[in-house]
């Protein structure tokens, strides 16, 4: 956990006192709604369809235990007793009250939390792998980098009004499990020959209404020049980002309008200016943010638990859960617990302030008071001892929260939707809730393997359907609730094979009623077509196309829409 | 003559700020007093406004005006006035790091258009230092907009060097203290 100092705490206190004058302004009739409107977005609060939305960032989604009680209290005194864990590894409030919003910044500030940028034409939160820092594939621990990141991007005061709001993810393990390409600024860690650190940076991806896969325009750089690099990309992206159209103001659009080649000129000669600038950054620096987290003092234990081998063998329900959901750790005898918000029924990412609660016990008992959010809105222990995992087992079971689907079909990402959002098309909620129902077998779950199925009520697409393997998006047909289906989607190379990749939509959209039946008509032609177990959904589109699942949705209909494009080519 | 900030003080403005009419006529330039002109009037009209003895120049941009186009004359101008249509439009902060930094401009920098109090901090870094606020706007309780905050995490044209090297210089453990503490 990073360690505020005095002057990080200084600045957090201070915006809270910011807001407060701005919320009292704005409530005496001082700054209009529109003025306000600007301001309040910076801290995270939007008004949502039935009251304002508070969005707290949680810095590359690292909380302790401290934190997280704090946010429970703030679902119970605030709010109406529970939180939402975002995509974005945030938590957001549905029910504040504007005039709380304040004493609630002021609560967050006293445990060195904020919800600053959380919204609006702004940097937003850093996000990162949830398995940082234990991962045995790491390359680099990315936390420090993105505080590193985190402090310079907080307050930037050239970059406070981009053209549209920016987002950067870094990955520090050879698996991308930030996915990356799908960014503002993706930056992959890497080593030199020598073992020296520095950054591939990647460019223009993104998802919303135009997906985009990122560009590396930048295979290394050096690590003292990530913060001169990042300023020359942004200070390009500020003066020459589109503004007319908010639809066309995201980096990607820029990017992609320049050329990759020529946006990649235009930043090396901007940075050609800045470069061992004063905000070079130095080795005393990284160290000295590296020397604020505090680390987990892991145990010297032998290796593997026997007793914990022992309990896998003899109990098939706990092997259960500890295939899907327990992970490596690259420590011996340690592994990382990923504690499941995808309970059939329960909106996806949703926690209660008394499972908060639960869950920081529970980190405080058996993982050194810290946690994780993932950004596929579930909460990681990640640092267990393989003789605890039994009893998490037992304690995430009566949590609601062993549901052993991690990587599977029924843990869906989903945004809040047409429930709570007031921008979305339709509700994605209740869609996740009859799929889940639909593939209620663990068998059948586990027998259709690795799939990642994100739902988005918009085409703002906050559920990430884009890089779903499959993708539903809510859309408007008259009025009602539509809801089209996408397959092929990938948030990056979580394992070799299918790299980071947009999903093709399959045809016309279909009414929520439809929607299990089609996904189960999708997963039968994959599990007809896979060449064997270890071949997934991804991996199974990939190869042979769309048109296989094409024919088993739309059958007929498909083949005669097929038939008339031929005759019209023809004519 | 009007009220503007300057240098975090509240200060009378000298200069005559000359737009261009409704119809797009070039303003008529007195002979004596300081005067702000569009870029295009300066432009069209260098030579008579150089031989021009009875008072200063200074420009009006927009934020997203080139500055390779008037930088060359940057010695001649008291003034450079930078034009925000919305406060949210962020280009002339990076116009005013420009002028600053690569540039080196040393005269007036002074944010027009949509300005008010909660702003200033942010222009102040990127090399503001005098400030016209939109209308309605009290320049005197604009001024607690430099208090909010006591420091910026980044490299910035009011404080050149970053935190993170400031942090080492001040003290042993990277806090920094006041020196007096």
């Amino acid at each position: 956990m990073y360690q505020y100092d005095e002057i990080d705490q200084r600045m957090v206190n201070e915006r809270v006192a910011e807001f407060r004058d701005q919320t009292r302004r704005f409530l005496a009739g001082k700054l209009s709604e529109d003025d306000f409107r600007q301001l309040r977005l910076r801290n995270g609060l939007y008004i949502q369809r039935y009251a304002p939305m508070l969005r707290v960032a949680i810095p590359y989604g690292l909380l302790s235990t401290l934190q997280l009680r704090a946010l429970a209290n703030i679902a119970r005194t605030w709010d109406r007793g529970y939180g939402h864990f975002s995509t974005r590894q945030n938590i957001q409030y549905n029910w504040p009250r504007l005039e709380d919003v304040p004493d609630i910044l002021a609560e967050l500030a006293s445990v060195q939390m904020h919800a600053i940028q959380t919204s609006g034409n702004s940097f937003r939160n850093i996000t990162t792998d949830h398995f940082a820092g234990v991962a045995r594939d790491e390359i680099v621990d990315s936390f420090v980098w993105c505080e590193i990141l985190r402090q310079w991007s907080t307050f930037h005061p050239e970059f406070t009004y981009l053209p549209r709001k920016f987002k950067i993810a870094v990955n520090g393990a050879t698996a991308d499990r930030a996915a990356i390409f799908l960014h503002d600024i993706g930056l992959q860690a890497v080593r030199d020959s020598t073992g020296y650190i520095g950054f591939r940076v990647i460019v223009g991806g993104g998802m919303g209404r135009t997906p985009i896969v990122g560009q590396v325009i930048r295979e290394f750089l050096p690590w003292p020049h990530l913060l001169t690099y990042l300023e020359a990309i942004l200070r390009v992206y500020n003066r020459y980002g589109r503004r007319d159209n908010i639809y066309k103001a995201r980096i990607k659009i820029l990017v992609k309008a320049r050329t990759p080649e020529v946006f990649r000129e235009d930043v090396e000669a901007e940075w050609a200016h800045l470069k061992d600038g004063p905000a070079t950054l130095t080795a005393k620096e990284v160290a000295r943010v590296e020397s604020r987290f505090t680390r987990p003092q892991h145990e010297r234990l032998p290796g593997d638990d026997l007793l914990h081998l022992a309990r896998l063998d003899a109990e098939p329900a706990f092997a259960a859960w500890a295939k899907r959901n327990v992970h490596s750790h690259k420590v011996p005898g340690y592994a990382a617990v990923t504690l499941s918000l995808k309970k059939t029924g329960v909106p996806p990412g949703d926690a209660t302030a008394d499972q908060m609660d639960a869950v920081a016990d529970l980190a405080e008992r058996y993982s050194f008071g810290e946690l994780r959010v993932s950004h596929e809105q579930n909460l990681i222990l990640a640092d267990v001892r393989q003789s605890d995992l039994h009893a998490v087992w037992i304690a995430a079971k009566s949590l609601g929260m062993a549901t052993p689907n991690i990587g599977m079909i029924t843990n869906i990402i989903a945004c809040p939707g047409g429930d709570f959002c007031s921008l979305a098309f339709a509700k994605s909620i209740p869609v996740a809730q009859a799929i889940q129902e639909r593939f209620d077998s663990l068998d059948y779950v586990y027998d259709i393997g690795e799939l990642d199925l994100n739902i988005s009520g918009c085409v703002n697409s906050c559920g990430h359907h884009h890089v779903g393997h499959i993708g539903v998006l809510g859309v408007d047909k008259d009025g009602e609730e539509w809801y089209q289906i996408s397959i092929g989607g990938n948030q990056g190379l979580t394992r070799p094979g299918a790299p980071a990749a947009v999903g093709k939509v399959i045809g016309p959209s279909f009414s929520r009623a439809q929607i299990p039946d089609v996904i189960e008509k999708l997963i039968e032609v994959y599990l007809e077509r896979r060449e064997d177990q270890e071949e997934r959904f991804i991996d199974v589109v990939r190869r042979t196309g769309l048109e296989p699942f094409k024919e088993r949705v739309y059958g007929d209909h498909h083949q005669g829409q097929k038939a008339r494009g031929r005759s019209l080519a023809a004519a | 003559m009007a009220t503007i900030i300057k240098d975090k003080k509240l200060a009378a403005d000298p200069w005559l700020r000359l737009d261009a009419g409704a119809d797009g006529a070039a303003p008529v330039i007195p002979a004596q007093g300081d005067v702000i002109v569009p870029l295009a009037v300066w432009q069209a009209e260098r030579e008579a406004l150089l031989a021009r003895i009875g008072g200063r120049i200074g420009i009006r941009v927009n934020g997203d005006e080139e500055p390779s186009s008037f930088a060359d004359d940057l010695r001649h101008f008291g003034v450079v006035a930078v034009y925000f249509k919305t406060f949210t439009d962020g280009r002339g902060f990076s116009l005013g790091r420009l002028l600053r930094e690569r540039y080196g401009y040393r005269g007036e920098l002074r944010a027009i258009g949509d300005i008010f109090r909660d702003q200033l901090h942010f222009l102040a870094g990127c090399g503001f230092d005098a400030f016209e606020l939109r209308e309605g706007e009290s320049a005197l309780e604009a001024l607690a907009g430099f208090r909010v905050f006591s420091e910026t995490y980044q490299a910035s044209t009011e404080r050149p060097v970053p935190l993170f090297r400031r942090r080492h210089s001040a003290s042993a453990d990277g806090v920094e203290r006041p020196k007096n503490a």
